[in-house]
């Protein structure tokens, strides 16, 4: 799975250090600060903007965090909250810190040795980058679908099975009430009902992205995160996965992180814009893609970035 | 900051450019129509019923390149606002456009009736005012500032205040002199198209303050409510 190595970019190209410039997080209040430099006469004039979600709406709540790869600072001081039953956007160029959030949030970054996470993320009121956490089981709660498919060599049926059997026992039939619903949510079901023993790798590359999804929501996580699910598929593939994320929102939180601005807007709840390892804007959607409150989330997303 | 694609820039600034010079177009129509009534001008009424198809085109097209940037740039943000305010403010300057016609239509008519000296001039002092606010707000739209703008929403009351005043004159006319009614209807209905120039002029300046701040324009101002019993 070499698409869980650290971003290159984010690699030996330390930004310039930011002098404490970060606003303290504060729970409940939105935090704005004043830019050194705002252009005259703009409406568009906050350094950065992060609103706050009713307590009772949050499902994940990051406070402060910062991430190392080695000495390279790849997030700094990141507080936002992602809100349950929501779709939440990650956006930002290329070695922004995205991806990097997206995999602390299931401490997938444990993986690799001089990685390391400060700060806090509160999941269903505990934090999981305490020592105490039990990986196997945060990760069945936290499931993840990565930029390209993956999906096993074994048959469709095995796929979607597999993760299920690591954590529960289920009798054949219960099985396979598993494995339907979770490919009827993953909008699979009817193309490959009636070849469920044939290998997944015969499916198209949109095929297999689903059956990624249907694999990951079989294990019944609470969060689905995505990291670029349709970077390396067709238009259609890919509405039929935005289809998919828009149906999955009903029962799950969902944290998805995409070069597509257009999917961005069309799919999410709240949009998060990063540069730099920083989180600079965060924001509902509809508001971010029509009133965006900082100049460089502005620049970003009408495609004026430097 | 200029876009990283420059095509877009100048796709954006080529419908901006065309709705500064539909403004211009909008605002000399709307000019030579209380001309062509205030001093008995008729060719210059007939030029304005002319160079009315002239703003209908300008519309077409600003929207037709609207609609085409809107489909194949998908613009978001302040591009996004200003795309649709150009849709909107064509569309209300082509409405101008259409009232000065109807007016120097007016004009054509009235000249065959009675010399109508004191009338006239309240009608004229009126239409100064309209073409003042309206000339207000475009140069508001050309320099961006939104004070300007809100200047021209917050006065509108005075155009509906100079409605009812002409309105009460005429029906004086009227009733003192039957051989006027003919002229005096005609002049009725120049007070409303000035009167509704006067509202798409504070459209206009609702339009750009979205279009600048993201904010619409809803505050309560004051508005003159005196014609209501009548007019609706």
């Amino acid at each position: 799975m070499t698409d869980l190595a650290p971003p290159a970019s984010s690699q030996g190209t330390e930004p310039p250090p930011v002098s404490g410039q970060e606003p303290v997080p504060t729970p409940g209040s939105a935090q704005e600060t004043a830019p050194p430099g705002a252009r005259p006469g703009s409406p568009v004039d906050r350094d950065t903007s992060v609103i706050a979600i009713e307590p009772d709406r949050i499902k994940i709540d990051i406070q402060n965090l910062d991430f190392f790869y080695g000495k390279s600072h790849a997030l700094k001081a990141v507080s936002m909250s992602v809100a349950h039953n929501a779709v939440t956007a990650m956006i930002g160029p290329s070695g922004c810190g995205k991806s990097t959030l997206l995999r602390t949030l299931n401490r997938m970054y444990g993986l690799y040795p001089g990685q390391k996470a400060t700060g806090k993320i509160v999941f269903d009121g505990e934090d999981i980058l305490g020592s105490r956490i039990n990986l196997s089981l945060l990760r069945a709660r936290i499931g993840m679908v990565f930029q390209k498919p993956t999906p096993f060599p074994m048959s469709i049926h095995d796929n979607v099975a597999f993760g299920v059997r690591l954590y529960e026992n289920l009798g054949r039939a219960d099985m396979n009430d598993r494995v339907e619903d979770s490919l009827r949510r993953a909008a699979l079901w009817d193309e490959v009902k009636d070849k469920l023993h044939t290998s997944g790798l015969g499916l198209s590359g949109g095929q297999q992205q689903r059956l990624c999804v249907a694999r990951c929501i079989a294990v019944r996580p609470e969060v689905l995160l995505l990291d670029e699910p349709t970077s390396a598929l067709d238009p259609i593939s890919s509405a039929k996965l935005e289809e998919t994320v828009t149906q999955l929102k009903a029962d799950y939180t969902i944290v998805i992180v995409t070069h597509n601005l257009g999917q961005a807007a069309r799919l999410s709840d709240y949009t998060a814009f990063m540069y730099l390892g920083e989180l600079v804007e965060f924001g509902e959607t509809g508001s971010m893609f029509t009133k965006p409150v900082t100049g460089r989330a502005s620049d970003y997303i009408t495609g004026r970035f430097g | 900051m200029e876009h990283t694609v420059r095509a877009y820039d100048a796709e954006l600034d080529a419908i901006t450019a065309e709705l500064a010079r539909m403004g211009g177009l909008a605002e000399a129509e709307v000019a030579d129509a209380i001309r062509s009534i205030a001093d008995q001008e008729l060719g210059l009424a007939e030029a304005v019923i002319e160079r009315d198809a002239r703003l209908d085109a300008m519309e077409a097209d600003i929207q037709q390149k609207a609609i085409r940037l809107i489909a194949l740039r998908q613009p978001v943000a302040d591009d996004l606002r200003r795309t649709v305010a150009a849709i909107k403010i064509s569309g209300d300057l082509e409405r101008c456009g259409d009232l000065a016609k109807n007016i120097a239509k007016r004009a054509l008519a009235i000249a065959e009736s009675e010399p109508l000296t004191p009338v006239t001039s309240s009608i004229e002092r009126m239409g100064e005012l309209v073409a003042l606010r309206l000339k207000e707000v475009l140069d508001a739209l050309a320099t961006r500032e939104v004070d300007r703008a809100i200047s021209v929403w917050m006065l509108d009351h005075e155009i509906d205040e100079h409605y009812d005043a002409i309105f009460r004159e005429l029906l004086t006319y009227m009733m003192g002199d039957p051989r006027m009614i003919t002229a005096c209807a005609h002049l009725l209905f120049v007070a409303k198209n000035l009167e509704r120039i006067g509202d798409h002029a504070t459209n206009i300046a609702e339009t750009l303050h979205y279009e600048i701040t993201g904010v619409p324009l809803t505050d309560e101002r004051p508005k003159s409510d005196a014609l209501e019993h009548h007019d609706r």
